[in-house]
């Protein structure tokens, strides 16, 4: 059951092999046995499940099912869940209850989908090895000595794990597509815009958005169909109809136009990395596809630009966790001063504080221009090179990694050379396009992503051009020894 | 660029941080390296470029003007550190 | 030394919307605490803000009244600081592209001369919540419910030189927000509330002195006492030697102090950028000028159209004028009682008169238009002279019916029948013949004496000329 893809498991489902329920203690019961080696939950809602899952047998039965009736699914901890913890990965939210529900995440219910429990992340998403989080480190599945990547770390290790059919995750300079890559899942970061914020805890508004985590290109699609949208709850959300995913995954390859950015091939990227991603980019030209070389030339400004407007987004968004109304609150403040340094400086981990320094350093006055509007000039550099390079091809590829997992630690001193790791999907997010991570082979046992970059709103395509590589390939169907 | 010790004691002023004295060293150097890093972004002549703050060239959508929230006091503030009286507290402010 | 006093205000209306600025939750007044804070208003992780088309059209109505521009694409931006009734640690205004930018109003001085007053800009922002101090054990109760109510912050140009002027401006302001239903006034509730920038310079001097701002005064007169009380202060400081610090101080009405805001020392670095939540609002052409349309004849205008039209004195016109729903009512008064000298001496002695002395409002008044008007037509006609009609009109007041009912309950009907007034004359004049002798001696002063004499005798209700008329020509003999 637990090696079946949602789109199987559906089918299962439908056809009564075995009722959601089963279904759902299956995973729970994996979930129980499996993941204190890995970490990849901070809170598990078996009974809430299980009552979801009844409820899915019935809506099965009453014939008034959708694809995602019954398919259990573990949340990113960053969504806000009504009556269940949300953490973000921090001390500061702990204690937090929400008290109502992300948008993503009624849309998960109304498709009737089975939430298993909330998964481990770099606290406020902020990390590329979910090493921050003050649940612990999640491990990769492939390989317990290494990160999974992150943010979204324990919503790939899950996957990878079969703790989870699918997850959510959430990308902000790479946290789906990183850690997709580094488990040897698939996962797709939409459009800015395409999937609705409302709920998901902010780390940088404009550069966060949520997307699948999944085995398959066509689980990912099903999960699309239930969360892109319009939400007029956000001003960011985008006014425009949703395809259906799905139609579009069996569409032939041939005469598509697939660009490769040298800047994405020089120095810094792994050899063996390179390779495998070489092999891949042969698939797709027996596919048919025509490759076409090309420039990104700005691309050596979206790391500096992303660490001063992120940064400065979230020195904001995170102000509101002050120990007033939700939250961590200090022990015994002897004012008010005291009440919101403690509680911030004991309620937020080093990396959360160094971003929030960062951010507040660079808006503050004198800097403003030096940092915050050349960061927006950057921005607007990175964004015209692939305006012009959609001009001449229909996707981009490349490595979505400069190298496979590294070990646990290894990064965690430094953490210039830590953000380093998110060189070739940061810029994605600087300009708003959807972008996706194909697992394409391994070094040794740890996996190696594709990421495929798409023009805007063109998910559609990407999750084609995945699906396609999917039908002739069988990386994205092996699963870690442990796990199977 | 190097960032000083004053600096971080400004900005963590700034943004409400209480920061250890023995970990200020910490910061001053990770801060610096990441200053190095985002210095990185003046080797490109942005002079005549428009600063992009947002990736989709969308505007503001307006709400109509109608109350569609209820009374949730009693919900939002179980989740809250102290209150009394329907109100927030926190320690005393001094105007 | 002569020194010169520079005054900016920034006013602070908060618009009659239904609905918060960035919520669905209501802006009603008085609600029980924190009762209508959502989760937007509290600032829960993961809540985003949508603006409210309301807020939009008011703040642009604003603009057009006084001839601002009207910025085509505007911007929010996040102020961000620290404060308990702040919740998510920024506010929402507006910084580089104010949705209202240069404009100006023209106030009126005692001495009815006018002034122009630059309007720098006008921009929107949420309100916070409120910070209560009574005692909760040593803490301080915060209710967010005014947090996320939507403000037009009005910035002034530093050109007012007196606490006179600036009140004429902060009174003008008022009535405008009035006029275009954009804000209730209601200074008691905090929908009206001023920010003072205070400075002075010795006489001819061309740059500016440092300024003080005096914060949320919240009454024409504390304004004026808090700025007269202020530049007394930085007078005496700098006559001793010494220097204005630019700071932030509280006016104490009950001290009437002014003094500095501990909490509000440091320099306040706000880090203003734009609010990745919200995106440009941008308005067109067709847009600005749906609403010129809906603009209601302003306060200026329509006082000039009084003193044409109606012949009214200037200062007349101007209390009429100060208000939209006086201006209206005296317009019913006139129109029922087709006499706009009339109408405006009744509206603005008699009934402003009562409505003060009875601490109420033009919209709680027992006497209406209609009833006003009709009495003036009482006095148009010669039913009633206008002493009775001051006895009439305290008869409406106390509800007793409109004036023909009053007049006829009373027998307040002036008597206009020659014979029967010529019987009284005659009665005087036999009773009186020392004062006749005296009149016809050359003294014409008496006459007051037999008018007055008649009056008393008919009850007031004999008709005044007619008895003047009368009396004349009896006593010629």
């Amino acid at each position: 059951m637990h090696n079946k893809t949602i789109a199987e498991l559906s089918q299962s489902l439908a056809q009564g092999a075995f009722s959601s329920v089963e279904l759902t203690q299956t995973y729970l019961e994996r979930i129980e046995r499996l993941d204190p080696q890995v970490n990849s939950y901070i809170t598990v809602t078996a009974d809430e499940a299980l009552a979801a899952a009844r409820q899915a047998d019935a809506r099965i039965k009453a014939g008034t099912a959708g694809t995602l009736t019954g398919i259990p699914l573990a949340q990113k901890d960053i969504f806000c869940t009504n009556g269940i913890k949300t953490t973000c990965g921090s001390k500061m939210l702990d204690n937090f209850i929400s008290p109502y529900d992300a948008t993503v995440i009624s849309n998960f219910k109304q498709a009737g989908a089975v939430m298993l429990g909330k998964t481990n992340m770099d606290e406020f998403a902020m990390g590329s090895s979910n090493e921050t989080s003050f649940y612990g480190a999640v491990k990769n599945p492939w390989d317990l000595d290494a990160v999974p990547g992150g943010s979204s770390g324990g919503s790939a290790a899950v996957v990878a794990a079969r703790l989870a059919p699918a997850s959510t995750g959430t990308d902000t300079g790479g946290s789906i597509r990183q850690p997709a890559a580094l488990c040897g899942i698939t996962g797709l970061k939409p459009t800015y815009g395409r999937v609705s914020r409302y709920g998901m805890i902010a780390f940088a508004s404009s550069l966060d958005q949520a997307g699948p985590m999944a085995r398959t290109a066509e689980d990912c699609a099903l999960m699309m169909n239930a969360m892109a949208g319009f939400d007029d709850k956000d001003s960011t959300s985008i006014e425009r109809d949703v395809p259906d995913y799905s139609a579009s995954l069996n569409q032939p390859l041939a005469g598509l136009k697939v660009g490769l950015p040298k800047e994405y091939f020089a120095e810094g990227l792994d050899n063996d990395v390179a390779s495998a991603v070489q092999v891949a980019i042969d698939e797709y030209k027996k596919l048919g596809a025509e490759i076409v070389d090309i420039s990104l030339p700005n691309t050596g400004l979206s790391i500096p630009a992303y660490y001063v407007v992120a940064p400065a987004e979230c020195s904001s968004n995170l102000s509101r966790f002050d120990g007033v109304r939700f939250g961590y609150r200090c022990d015994n403040p002897k004012d008010l001063e005291d009440l919101y340094k403690r509680s911030r400086g004991e309620g937020f981990g080093t990396e959360v504080k160094r971003r929030i320094m960062i951010g507040a350093y660079v808006l503050s006055a004198g800097y403003y221009d030096a940092y915050y509007i050349k960061a927006q000039k950057s921005r607007q550099l990175i964004s015209q090179d692939f305006k012009q390079a959609f001009e001449k091809v229909d996707v981009i590829m490349g490595p979505t990694s400069p190298t496979v997992a590294f070990n646990l630690g290894e990064k965690t001193d430094d953490p210039v050379t830590m953000y380093l790791s998110d060189a070739y999907t940061i810029a994605t997010n600087l300009a708003g396009l959807p972008g996706m991570s194909v697992p394409c082979g391994f070094v040794g046992q740890r996996p190696v992503g594709l990421q495929i970059i798409g023009n805007y709103f063109d998910e559609a395509r990407l999750l084609n051009v995945a699906h396609q590589y999917q039908q002739h390939t069988d990386w994205h169907t092996r699963a870690p020894e442990a796990f199977r | 660029m190097s960032i000083e010790r004053s600096d971080i004691e400004k900005i963590a002023h700034l943004a409400r941080l209480e920061v250890a004295e023995a970990d200020v060293p910490e910061y001053v150097r990770n801060l610096s390296n990441v200053f190095d890093l985002v210095a990185q972004m003046d080797s490109v002549d942005t002079d005549s470029v428009e600063p992009m703050a947002h990736p989709m060239e969308m505007v503001q959508r307006l709400r109509d003007d109608v109350a569609t929230e209820s009374d949730q006091r009693e919900h939002f503030q179980q989740i809250a550190p102290q209150t009394e009286n329907g109100l927030y507290l926190v320690p005393k402010v001094i105007e | 030394m002569q020194w010169e006093v520079v005054i900016g205000l920034e006013i602070h209306a908060q618009l009659a919307t239904k609905s918060k600025i960035f919520s669905g939750a209501s802006t009603a007044y008085g609600a029980e605490p924190n009762t209508q804070a959502c989760a937007v208003d509290l600032g829960l992780p993961g809540v985003l803000p949508v603006f409210n088309k309301e807020a939009l059209r008011m703040a642009v109505k604003f603009g057009l009244a006084n001839n601002c521009e009207i910025t085509r694409r505007s911007v929010f931006a996040r102020k961000n600081y620290f404060y308990p009734d702040l919740p998510k640690g920024y506010q929402i205004s507006q910084m580089d592209h104010p949705i209202v930018a240069r404009g100006e109003l023209e106030i009126e001085l005692e001495d009815g001369s006018t002034k122009v007053i630059g309007i720098t800009r006008a921009h929107l922002e949420e309100d916070a919540g409120k910070s209560l101090h009574e005692d909760f054990h040593g803490m301080t109760g915060i209710d967010l419910n005014r947090a996320g109510t939507p403000l037009l912050e009005i910035v002034s140009e530093p050109d007012m030189r007196s606490a006179k002027e600036a009140v004429a401006y902060m009174k003008k302001i008022h009535s405008l927000v009035q006029y275009l239903e954009i804000c209730d006034g209601n200074m008691q509730e905090g929908s009206f509330r001023c920010d003072a920038n205070v400075s002075i310079r010795p006489k001819g001097q061309q740059e500016y002195g440092t300024r003080a701002e005096l914060k949320n005064i919240n009454s024409f007169r504390f304004v004026e006492r808090a700025i007269n009380i202020e530049v007394e202060r930085q007078i005496d400081v700098l006559e001793a030697g010494g220097k204005v610090v630019q700071e932030t101080r509280l006016y104490d009405a009950d001290k009437n102090e002014t003094r500095s805001m501990r909490s509000k020392e440091e320099a306040f670095d706000y880090r203003y950028f734009p609010d990745p939540d919200l995106l440009p609002v941008e308005i067109d052409d067709a847009y600005i000028e749906a609403i010129r349309a809906t603009l209601p004849e302003l306060p200026d205008a329509k006082k000039r159209r009084f003193i044409d039209e109606y012949k009214l004195k200037a200062d007349d016109a101007s209390t009429l004028t100060s208000d939209r729903a006086l201006s209206g009512f005296f317009e019913a008064v006139v129109k029922e009682g087709e006499d706009a000298k009339l109408a405006a001496n009744w509206v603005i002695s008699e009934l402003l008169g009562a409505l003060n002395k009875n601490g109420m409002a033009l919209a709680d008044s027992p006497v209406t238009a209609d009833m006003l008007g009709g009495m003036i037509k009482r006095i148009k006609d010669n039913t009633i002279s206008g002493k009775i009609a001051k006895q009439v009109f305290a008869a409406m007041w106390e509800g007793e019916g409109d004036a023909d009912a009053i007049i006829e309950a009373k027998g307040l009907k002036q008597v206009t029948d020659s014979g029967a007034i010529e019987k009284i004359v005659d009665e005087v004049l036999a009773n009186n013949q020392a004062q006749v002798e005296q009149y016809r001696g050359g003294n014409e002063k008496v006459l007051g004496f037999f008018v007055g004499q008649v009056m008393k005798a008919s009850q007031g209700k004999a008709n005044p000329s007619q008895v003047n008329q009368l009396l004349r020509v009896k006593l010629q003999g």
